[in-house]
């Protein structure tokens, strides 16, 4: 299908960042050397190579520790929580302040399309400290028990898919409840925490406070498994979340983990197509599908199902894929050759079990990472592409004839963190959204975030919650939930 | 009324699925007062029968937790009131088993009886305390409620038969969840007279198993269990406590680390053991018109 529009393209410019050739690890304040091997992370789009980032060994990460431990013990734990809200309002308007800086390099390392990176990672992140900053003063008020303490040094480690969004999930909160931290970016996305890195020093946060120790899976590791870190908090794949599970099994150390999701989206009959297919395109498409509570499985009552491909068809044959920097572009790059290998894979195998592959005809850039936007029809549900995390623009569509099949085939994962429920019903929404084990269930909407809204998943999704009263408990000692 | 009748013991066996089944394995085990004198001979309970347990507990996960939240507090006020009716038997098998004066057993069966009461009084409160409107930058309406994790496998204390079981089981329930218990090994007959109280209070079938033998046996087959969603580690040997969360991270559990040493049950239990056995629902819809 063709484009019902022509665009010309209107590029966001890169001029507003400045890519250093190289960087090294942010601690105590300071960038200084890794130890390990630098690795190069690349814009997915293009596969230019961006900068030369430094890799954290045991020892660096252990130095990140100590640094962490002396800011709090020396620093932030004795200082007025007060004070602590300050810095952490600095840093939301900071964020702010630099805001389209940001937004085009997370596009930049990333591949997200700039309108998300612009509209969405940015102002969340900044929206996230500004919530958190007002919380360091009231902990108090916040139900968890009487005289919440701080846990000491937190460690944590996200994922690719939002670097900078993630990245304020687990500072914000953890900040603004008096821990410090030592964070772990991920390999292919270290640029915008290191910009971040920036404006902790912009906002004259104390050294020590906020640690960046970039590098790969052995440096996560590190991180988790050192002896002085009091809390480990995780965003990342299930099988990850598990290993770190265990390695924390046994310890003093709290955990929470955000995993993968296999989330359904159910259609039913009486829901308004059109605004249901856009929220179709919303669930799956955002972020490249690089989402883990994307609306992964589309489940839709068997009557209308004809409709609402037929509907998808023709409004997925809409979307512009291409140059993330593009402000008309609403698919980016897939974020890394490893990640597109993944999806291709899935993809085959979805093919091979018999399900239905469709894809608009769609002009892929020649260089860099992409995939079209995908949907499979025929799906059933022991099919691989109805259970695996794709993690990728790729749909698999499922149908059902009565709520409690609906419910049913929904509630058929391991996962548990979200789920999407379109009817123009309110008794129906209720008492679906009541039935589905989920963590995060949007009705007549999909994957809308928001700082005061807590996040997580049930079963395997992982446990603990961001966002909100609720995602403080994470970070505090005694605290009830 | 003769005082040389010669009395009618009990069997004492597991509890499962409403039933009080035999171990399928046969096995029993020998279970001796403070003095090491005989009391009765217990089931020991195989892994097996913890299966069994987790199959019934995870087919009475629905109508419990689908239940209202009044319908549950009353359900387990109901527990309060015919443990009372029990409350001498109560005394003479805690007594025997932990070895207490007539009158610590006597306040060790009052606080365990008393403790269903304060945890029936939380079921229909849990959502409003932890739950609530989130003032989100948007036209919607957000709210957040605590819902039950699903089938908690719960290694109950060693020491405190009776309070430290109730004490650990009641908050698994109050928020919804069902359960499978492995007893205190050495001091496990409370624990199947609570099972007759179960059975007799309004507990639908399933809601509680418990299973008496060795935790050093069953807690490895519950933690690992695909099929258990969290687990209280409290009972567990301190020397397993690691191996045992390490096999509940194989499908994500969540694991309610064993303290230190056996805490002291008569003090307020606050929301410490609820929460850790509630997950957190967030639910989004647009405004408008």
């Amino acid at each position: 299908m063709t484009s019902v529009f022509e665009y010309a393209p209107a590029p966001e410019s890169r001029s507003i960042v400045d890519i250093a050739p190289s960087y090294g690890l942010f601690i105590d304040g300071e960038f200084v050397d890794g130890s390990g091997e630098p690795f190069k992370t690349v814009n997915p789009a293009t596969e230019e190579v961006l900068s030369e980032v430094a890799s954290g060994t045991e020892a660096d990460v252990d130095r990140a520790v100590r640094a962490a431990r002396r800011a709090f013990t020396r620093v932030w734990g004795p200082m007025r929580p007060a004070d602590r809200g300050k810095y952490l309002f600095r840093i939301a308007r900071l964020l702010q302040e630099r805001a389209r800086e940001f937004a085009v390099l997370e596009s930049l390392d990333n591949g997200k399309p700039i309108r998300e990176s612009r509209d969405v990672d940015v102002p969340l992140a900044a929206a996230h400290f500004f919530y958190h900053a007002g919380w360091a003063d009231k902990l108090d008020w916040a139900g968890l028990g009487p005289g919440p303490r701080p846990l000491g040094v937190a460690g944590q480690v996200i994922p690719w898919n939002f670097p900078l969004l993630m990245l304020a999930w687990k500072v914000a909160p953890a900040l603004a409840t008096g821990n410090t931290v030592v964070l772990k970016p991920a390999e292919t996305t270290p640029l915008t925490a290191l910009l971040f890195a920036e404006i902790c020093r912009q906002a004259g946060l104390p050294p020590g406070v906020v640690n960046i120790v970039t590098g790969a899976g052995d440096t996560g590791r590190a991180v988790v498994e050192h002896d002085d870190v009091d809390k480990v908090a995780f965003t990342g794949s299930t099988e990850v979340g598990r290993s770190i599970a265990r390695a924390v099994a046994g310890t003093r150390k709290k955990l929470t983990l955000e995993l993968g999701g296999k989330a359904a989206n159910i259609v039913f009959d009486d829901a308004p197509i059109d605004q249901a297919v856009e929220g179709i395109v919303q669930g799956i498409f955002f972020n490249q599908g690089h989402v883990c509570c994307a609306g992964s499985r589309l489940l839709v009552q068997e009557n209308v199902h004809d409709e609402v491909i037929a509907s998808l068809q023709r409004r997925i044959g809409t979307l512009r894929l291409g140059d993330p920097l593009d402000k008309n572009t609403d698919i980016g790059a897939i974020n890394s050759a490893e990640q597109l290998a993944r999806i291709r894979e899935l993809s085959d195998v979805g093919e091979a079990e018999g399900a239905q592959r469709w894809q608009p005809a769609c002009e892929l850039p020649e260089r860099g990472y992409w995939f079209p936007p995908t949907v499979f029809t025929d799906v059933s549900p022991a099919h691989r592409i109805a259970r695996d995390e794709v993690f990728g623009p790729v749909l698999s569509v499922l149908t059902f004839r009565t709520p409690d099949e609906a419910v049913a085939k929904a509630n058929n994962t391991t996962y548990g963190l979200s789920a999407g429920i379109w009817t123009e019903k309110g008794s129906r929404i209720l008492k679906i959204a009541d039935r589905l084990r989920a963590g995060v269930v949007w009705a007549n909407t999909f994957n809308k975030f928001d700082p005061t809204s807590p996040f997580g998943g049930y079963k395997q999704s992982g446990y603990g919650r961001e966002g909100g009263r609720h995602g403080l408990a994470a970070y505090l000692k005694g605290a009830d939930q | 009324m003769s005082s040389d009748r010669l009395a009618v013991r009990k069997t004492y066996k597991l509890y499962v699925n409403g039933a009080f089944p035999r171990s399928e394995s046969g096995r029993t085990y020998e279970v001796t007062d403070a003095k090491g004198h005989f009391l009765a001979n217990a089931a020991l309970a195989s892994r097996k029968d913890a299966r069994d347990a987790v199959v019934a507990a995870r087919a009475a996960f629905p109508k419990w937790s689908g239940a209202t939240a009044y319908n549950r507090g009353q359900v387990l006020y109901r527990v309060a009131e015919v443990m009372e009716g029990r409350h001498v038997q109560f005394c003479e098998e805690v007594a025997a088993g932990e070895g207490l004066s007539s009158g610590k057993a006597r306040a060790a069966v009052d606080a365990a009886i008393d403790r269903w009461v304060w945890y029936a009084g939380w079921t229909d409160k849990l959502a409003s305390v932890l739950g609530g409107a989130n003032p989100v930058a948007g036209p919607y309406f957000d709210f957040s409620v605590p819902e039950p994790t699903g089938v908690v496998a719960v290694l109950a204390p060693q020491r405190s038969s009776l309070l430290g079981l109730v004490s650990v089981l009641a908050p698994v329930l109050a928020g919804g969840n069902t359960a499978v218990v492995v007893t205190s090994k050495e001091r496990p007959l409370p624990a199947v007279t609570l099972g007759e109280v179960l059975a007799t209070s309004d507990v639908p079938a399933g809601v509680v198993n418990l299973l008496t033998g060795d935790a050093e046996e069953i807690g490895p087959w519950l933690a690992e269990h695909d099929d258990v969603d969290a687990v209280d580690l409290t009972g567990a040997p301190a020397r397993r406590a690691m191996e045992l969360e390490r096999l509940a991270a194989g499908s994500i559990k969540r694991v309610l680390r064993p303290p230190a040493e056996e805490p002291d049950w008569t003090a307020d239990p606050g929301l410490a053991r609820m929460t850790p056995f509630l997950e957190t629902k967030t639910v989004w819809h647009p405004m408008g018109v």
